[in-house]
């Protein structure tokens, strides 16, 4: 499943047709929530199917409705990307060797706090699903510190966006012109 | 064993830096939202592997269960995908605003339009 994942990554990368790339991202985010649900994790694999393959999709397909759908290849620098990118890998996999084992229960994380969730959320809190608890009622406060983060970026949004597209137009075309009499 | 322990970590890394390489190559603007999810995603199913413990069941509670993978993770990543959805979003109303102020969304085309100017 993780090479199905790295395979269309790259097919993602690769394609010049953006709205191909898009549903290719779309699957990629599937196989993910897939891959999620194969690691114990149901809550998160539901929320990345939900909003990572289902609204981050919508969102991409909403703005290539008003920009070109092609790309257009300028590949000249990629040399020292590459090589950026190599070095970046080199030293995360030199890196990796010190990580605990997969999936044995005395690593660290296991050892800490997790275990007290575990065994104690039905006598706190009376929810059996662990993750809602922690989520909604342990750490409630920092879920609403996460309201405000989306509230942050629709606000953002709603800013940039607002304007409405005849002015947003003039403006970007008198600056234009303004620059050409300067010149 | 000790390989297979390392492949979900490794398969992390590689994802990690295909979503970096796009960011840094890709001139155009969305190729470069998607490169930035997928670097994401690649750090979501780090922290998602690691509260796997093999043999454990979904943190739901349930009869006859003894052994639970660690929920901590899950709700980190719960966060953070939600959070990452937020970011895309403002990249691509700022993608919208670019596309109409240089009728274009390439990274080297407004590179070369500023030049000209």
């Amino acid at each position: 499943m993780l090479l199905l994942l790295l395979v269309v990554a790259l097919a993602v990368l690769f394609t010049r047709d953006l709205l191909k790339a898009t549903l290719l991202f779309a699957i990629y985010s599937l196989t993910i929530a897939a891959l999620f649900a194969v690691l114990d994790a149901g809550d998160v694999a539901l929320t990345e199917a939900a909003v990572g393959a289902g609204i981050s999709t919508i969102l991409i397909l909403a703005v290539l409705a008003l920009v070109p759908r092609h790309e257009k290849r300028l590949f000249g620098h990629n040399i020292p990307a590459l090589i950026i990118v190599f070095i970046t890998g080199a030293a995360l996999v030199y890196a990796s060797f010190d990580l605990p084992v997969f999936g044995d229960p005395n690593n660290p994380v296991h050892v800490h706090v997790g275990q007290y969730y575990t065994q104690n959320t039905y006598a706190d809190m009376g929810v059996p699903n662990m993750v809602a608890a922690v989520l909604a009622s342990y750490r409630s406060i920092d879920t609403m510190g996460e309201a405000v983060v989306i509230l942050t970026a629709g606000i953002g949004v709603f800013a940039l966006l607002s304007v409405p597209v005849r002015r947003r137009r003039q403006s970007s075309t008198t600056r234009a012109s303004e620059e050409d009499s300067s010149s | 064993m000790n390989i297979l322990s390392f492949f979900n970590y490794w398969a992390v890394i590689l994802l990690m830096m295909i979503g970096y390489y796009g960011m840094i190559v890709c001139g155009n603007m969305i190729k470069k939202i998607i490169g930035l999810a997928i670097f994401q995603t690649a750090a979501f199913i780090l922290f998602i592997s690691a509260g796997k413990v093999i043999g454990g069941a979904t943190p739901i509670l349930r009869e006859g269960i003894a052994l639970y993978s660690n929920p901590l993770p899950h709700v980190l990543i719960l966060t953070a995908i939600v959070v990452g959805v937020a970011t895309t979003a403002v990249g691509l109303a700022l993608t919208v605003r670019i596309y109409e102020a240089f009728d274009t969304i390439d990274d080297d085309a407004i590179d070369t339009l500023e030049d000209d100017k």
